[in-house]
This record gives structure tokens, C-alpha cells and sequence, in this order.
């Protein structure tokens, strides 16, 4: 195995030995580890001394179910922290089965005019990967729709694509970088963090991997490995969520809006309200139904990535059977319809499908959205005003880019005191007030409010893991801890986080999620081993995060969640900071 | 007493006029329980996940009052 170095300021390669104390350490927790050691914490994330690491996870590319995570790291544009996104994609496998174990792009190049891509293939007769490098240049100024076909007919065979769209090239700190879907749609996202802007600052539009050739990945203890992967797959199939035709299978991540609604928790209006009349409109029942009308048949979800058998990734239709927007996410119609008022599903498949096309996090670019609607610039509910507004950040008018720079920034040019960001990231679609454990994660994470960090929502929403009252504090910092540590080696293993809700329930399935990856690495790893190992990331990202300067002071939800009470429940966010300080402090 | 019922996902389907959307009038005794509500609508008791009135989480033994608001749900999760 190897860690690849791509340097962009004079477009060269280095393969490195992977060195002994990276031995266990893939996906999030190699990225945050490379971050770390090698990135100076006070740089500017634009700049030359800001590194974009690329790792997959350990069972990614074996034939572990719904294991296809590619994990990216950098230091943040958005938060000034580090940062860790991840997406399912062929892209993942494609990379750990050419044994890369790391790529990290470093350095950037004198001339800012042109624009490269990078071609990394197998070669049969070294028995190892080869790094070219193509100018890109042709391709800038496109959206990923239009960019997208075109590397796929320049480069033969089977070829997967990281790409970044016009949000990047303009160094918005709401950007993400794009990989393939399983039918070569530009749609899967590691959105968050502005990491898209990073990858454009090297001035690399395109990572084209073929691993056709290539070994696969080495797995030490076979007969465990299998045992594991043989208990995964039974309790992803038997588990009501997961298994097919089940909530995910048939209704999509979308399945949540009705619940949140009914919980009082789905932050509406820009976090004015727990409650929209309209949500019933925008959720994945009915995305289904409306499929169903205009195909004639009830169509079930995709797979994002190769050997995923959850298959959650929806499509939505048009009355002419074409293609509207896929995927339509619980996030995405949360941020681009509750959270401004908006009711109407075409359009916000509409909206959904240009932020995809110009590189935008369908969250950033919601919550944004939100604060313009609360500042004036147009009315709550307008939403042929809001996909305006998203074609002018994809074109990059002024005002476009000053709402690419995200919530935060958009909050100040507009004078608005409701912004519901934490770290400057825009927070996710659950309201801390009527949930107070996410609220605790969305504070407390090294990522910036993210609720995928540590995903109280299971108890306290959803009854799994058992239930909890979202509605008290009590015990609640404990319980995001422990999510938050079992997330961190989630990130790391690169199975998909949904595979959290069998394995919550299922013991046989947490066990097999163990053995599959003892299999692989022949590790003897117990359960307290891999949230210790989870553990230990974050502590590596809390680091790197105050030596930037981001300490426990900025482990708070903004004020307004404190003074303003949220309707249905008529709560303000009442978690004590001691007990947001002790999430870090007591793991 | 009066309640309003709202079932989603799955559950629909055991209830035809369960539209996406569209509140039902219950009429029920005085003492009715949450666990009365799923069996009115014939509702499987190991399909039925999560019960919200008034937007709280109860239990099927849950006893309700009139002009509550039930929210029925299978298994459901995402993020």
C-alpha cells in the first residue's frame, strides 16, 4: 500500500510507504491524522499550505455491504477547522483497490489560468498505479452535468471521477467536491465545509481513477471477515429500516420529514418554528407517490455506490417519465422546503439538482437562503425567487457570491441576528430546541454543526437504541459522546453511517461490523477498542481545532436558541455549557 | 372525544383514506388509549413503531383526551 502525493505547484507525484503508526488508520481517521500532522492549523485554507486528503475506508472495496466511503480531509474554508466529508461512491473502492491507501494533494501552482486533472490507472506491468496529468482548462466555467459526460467519453473503460463545480472554481465556502453516482450522475456529494473550494484553490478540476488491473484490497483473516460480513448483511436485510423495501428502500432519507414535523422539531422558516403546515408536500411519501402518478409503478431507490444493500438514493420524475432531480435527501428538501416555507416538490427537486450541477452544499445553500429570506432579499415561500438566487451563486454575479460564502457570512452582510450556524457551518435539519442531544452535537463536534458527528436523533426521535425524551438535557452530553465516538470509527471503517440503525439494535450485526473489520486488518478489536479508536480521532481533530484557534468557547449554539422560545413546544435550548464542556472533557 | 389521526410511510396502506397529508376524525370512548387507535384502523401492533400526540413521544397504553393528536409511524430513519 502506499500514500500518493500529488504536488500541484510543479504537477509531480510521490508514492510513500505507508508508515507504521498510520497501520490501522484509514478513511476519517487517516484524513484527520495527515490534516493534522502536516497542515499548519493557522493557515489559510486557501492557500499553498492547505493539504486535501483523500482516504477510504478499512472494509471499502471488499465485499462488506454498504461499505463504499470515500472520506476527504482538509482544513476548512468555511469553519478555519478541520474538516472531514464523505460520500458513497465507486470512487472509494476504485482507490483502495489500487492499494492507495492515502492521496493527498498538496502545494498550488504559480499560474492561476488554467485548470488540470489528474488520471490515476493500474499499470500491469509495474504492478502499480501511474499519475498522469491532463490540462483541464476546457472544462472550467461548466456545471458538473455538462463536465461530466465529456471525461466520460475522453477516458476508456470503467472509469470513476472527483470533480468540483463552479461553487468551487469560485472559492465559496459553501462548495463540495462531486464523485459518480452508480449511473455516472455528478450527484454524490462530500458537501460540507467548503471542501470543494480547497480542491479548486490547487487548481485541480478532475481525480479519474481506472483500477481496472488492479489487486484489491488484502484481507489478513478470510474466515472472519466473512463471518462478520454474513451477520452485517443479516441485520441490514432484517432490520425494518433497512432491510428492502423497507423506510429507506422505499421512501428514501426523505422518510424523516413527517416525523420531525409531527416531533415539533423541523426547523421551518429559517428556525423560526418546529412545525410546517406544508411538510407532508415535500417527504419522501411523497416523492413516492408522486413517482407512482407519473411512471405508473411504484419505483423503489438506488444504490449510491457498488455492493450497497440498503439503497436508499431516490429519484424524482417528471409527468414526462425524464429524470427531475436525483437524490432528493431528508437535508435537501428540509433546507430547500420547510426551511423556506416551500412546498412545492418539483421545485425543490428543482433546486436540488442545480445545486448539485454547480457544486453547492444543498444544506449551506438552504440555510443561506433561510437568513436572505429573514434579511429582506426575498419573501418566505418564494421559491422561483430562491432558485434564482442559486443560479446567480452558480453564475457568480455579486450577489451570488456573496451568499456562495454561506449562512454565516450571509447573516452579517444582511444585518440578520437569527443565524443558525455553529464554527460558521450551517446547522442540519433538526431543531436543537426540540432535541436537545443534537444540539449537544451540533456545539460540541470539531466539524461544525453536523448532525451526521454524533446522531442522537436515533433515540430520541427514532426508537432505536432505545428512547429518550428529546425534549430534556438530562443525560444527553454523555449520550452525544458516545455517538460521536462510535461515528468517528463509522467515518473510519467506511461503511456507510446508516448501517447504524441495525447495528444499534442488532447485536450480531455491531459484532459482525467488528469482525468484518478484525478480518481485514488482523486486529483483535472488541467493542470498548473501536470507540476508544473513535475517541482518539476526535481528540486529533479537537487539537488541530484549538491550535486554529477554535476552543471551547465556540462549543455553543447561537443565542437566539436561547432567548427565543420554538414553537409547537415553546422551548429555548437549555442544555448547561458545563455540560457542553464535558463531552470533551470526560471522553 | 374527538382525536386526530395522522398515519405515515407504511401504515397507510392498512387505511385507504389515509392520504398523504389528510387528517382523520376519530370519535372514541372517554379512557381511550393510544393501543384503541391502532386497533380501530387495524393497524398490527409490531407495525406500528412510534406513536406522537401532540407531538410527544407515548407509549400504546398512552391514555388520550379529546382533540389529541396522534401521529402513527412504522420503523422510520435516514439523515
Amino acid at each position: 500500500m502506499w500514500i500518493l502525493r500529488i504536488n500541484m505547484t510543479d504537477r509531480t507525484s510521490k508514492w510513500e510507504a505507508v508508515p507504521e503508526r498510520f497501520r490501522t488508520l484509514y478513511g476519517r481517521a487517516l484524513t484527520s491524522k495527515i490534516v493534522a500532522e502536516e497542515v499548519p492549523p493557522l493557515c489559510h485554507a486557501l492557500g499553498p499550505n492547505n493539504k486535501l486528503v483523500f482516504s477510504a475506508g478499512i472494509v471499502t472495496s471488499t465485499p462488506a455491504p454498504t461499505s463504499a466511503r470515500i472520506s476527504v480531509g482538509c482544513k476548512s474554508p468555511l469553519t478555519g477547522g478541520i474538516k472531514e466529508a464523505n460520500a458513497g461512491t465507486s470512487w472509494g473502492p476504485d482507490l483502495a483497490s489500487m492499494r492507495i491507501r492515502a492521496l493527498i494533494v498538496e502545494g498550488l501552482p504559480q499560474d492561476t489560468d488554467k485548470f488540470w486533472g489528474t488520471f490515476i490507472h493500474w499499470d500491469k506491468d509495474a504492478q502499480k498505479p501511474v499519475v498522469e496529468f491532463f490540462d483541464a482548462s476546457e472544462y472550467t466555467g461548466k456545471d458538473v452535468y455538462e463536465s461530466y459526460p465529456m471525461i466520460y467519453q475522453r477516458f476508456e473503460g470503467r472509469i470513476s471521477i472527483a470533480s468540483i463545480g463552479n461553487a468551487g472554481e469560485y472559492g465559496y465556502g459553501n462548495s463540495g467536491i462531486v464523485f459518480n453516482d452508480q449511473a455516472k450522475r455528478p450527484s454524490r456529494y462530500a458537501g460540507r465545509g467548503g471542501v470543494g473550494a480547497v480542491m479548486a484553490s490547487k487548481r485541480l478540476k478532475f481525480i479519474v481513477l481506472n483500477e481496472k488491473g488492479s489487486p484489491g484490497v488484502e484481507i489478513v483473516d478470510k474466515a472472519l471477515f466473512d463471518e462478520g460480513r454474513k451477520k452485517m448483511i443479516d441485520a441490514i436485510r432484517t432490520h425494518p429500516i433497512s432491510k428492502p423495501k423497507g423506510g429507506l428502500n422505499t421512501y428514501g432519507t426523505a422518510v424523516l420529514v413527517n416525523i420531525l414535523n409531527e416531533a415539533g422539531g423541523l426547523p421551518t422558516r429559517n428556525f423560526s418554528a418546529g412545525r410546517f403546515d406544508g411538510a407532508p408536500k415535500t417527504a419522501g411519501e411523497a416523492i413516492f407517490e408522486t413517482n407512482k402518478e407519473r411512471t405508473g409503478k411504484e419505483v423503489y431507490n438506488h444504490a449510491c455506490s457498488p455492493g450497497c444493500i440498503i439503497q436508499c438514493s431516490n429519484t424524482l420524475f417528471n409527468p414526462d417519465k425524464s429524470e427531475r432531480a436525483s437524490c432528493i435527501e431528508y437535508e435537501s428538501t428540509w433546507a430547500l422546503g420547510a426551511n423556506l416555507g416551500v412546498d412545492d416538490l418539483d421545485d425543490i427537486a428543482t433546486m436540488v439538482h442545480l445545486c448539485n450541477a454547480y457544486g453547492l452544499d444543498t444544506i449551506e445553500t438552504g440555510v443561506t437562503l433561510g437568513v436572505a429570506m429573514e434579511g429582506g432579499v426575498i419573501p418566505f415561500g418564494d421559491s422561483k425567487g430562491a432558485i434564482q438566487l442559486i443560479h446567480e451563486m452558480g453564475k457568480g454575479t455579486p450577489t451570488g457570491k456573496m451568499l456562495g460564502g454561506g449562512a454565516e457570512v450571509a447573516g452579517k452582510l444582511l444585518g440578520v441576528r437569527r443565524v443558525p450556524t455553529v464554527k460558521g457551518q450551517a446547522m442540519p435539519a433538526y431543531e436543537p430546541r426540540a432535541v436537545k442531544g443534537i444540539g449537544i452535537t451540533y456545539a460540541t463536534t470539531t466539524m461544525g454543526a453536523d448532525h451526521t458527528a454524533g446522531y442522537t436523533i436515533c433515540p430520541e426521535i427514532l426508537g432505536v437504541s432505545g428512547k429518550q425524551d428529546p425534549l430534556s438535557p438530562e443525560g444527553k452530553a454523555a449520550l452525544s459522546r458516545a455517538f460521536q465516538a462510535t461515528t468517528a470509527f463509522i467515518d473510519s471503517s467506511g461503511h456507510c453511517l446508516f448501517i447504524a440503525f441495525p447495528i444499534l439494535d442488532i447485536a450480531s450485526g455491531f459484532e459482525g461490523f467488528i469482525q468484518e473489520c478484525n478480518g481485514v486488518l488482523g486486529t483483535n478489536w472488541s467493542a470498548d477498542d473501536v470507540v476508544a479508536y473513535g475517541a482518539e480521532v476526535l481528540k486529533v481533530e479537537r487539537a488541530f481545532n484549538e491550535a486554529a484557534g477554535i476552543k471551547a468557547e465556540a462549543d455553543r449554539l447561537p443565542e437566539f436558541m436561547h432567548l427565543e422560545p420554538l414553537p409547537p413546544h415553546n422551548q429555548v435550548f437549555d442544555v448547561p455549557d458545563e455540560a457542553l464542556d464535558s463531552v470533551f472533557k470526560e471522553m | 372525544m374527538q382525536v386526530y389521526v395522522r398515519l405515515f410511510a407504511t401504515l397507510r396502506r392498512f387505511v385507504p383514506e389515509a392520504k398523504i397529508g389528510v387528517t382523520l376524525s376519530l370519535e372514541l370512548p372517554e379512557g381511550a388509549r393510544v393501543r384503541d387507535v391502532m386497533a380501530h384502523y387495524r393497524l398490527p401492533e409490531d407495525e406500528v413503531k412510534l406513536a406522537y400526540v401532540n407531538g410527544i413521544y407515548q407509549e400504546p397504553d398512552f391514555v388520550l383526551h379529546d382533540q389529541d393528536e396522534i401521529g402513527l409511524f412504522p420503523p422510520v430513519g435516514g439523515g
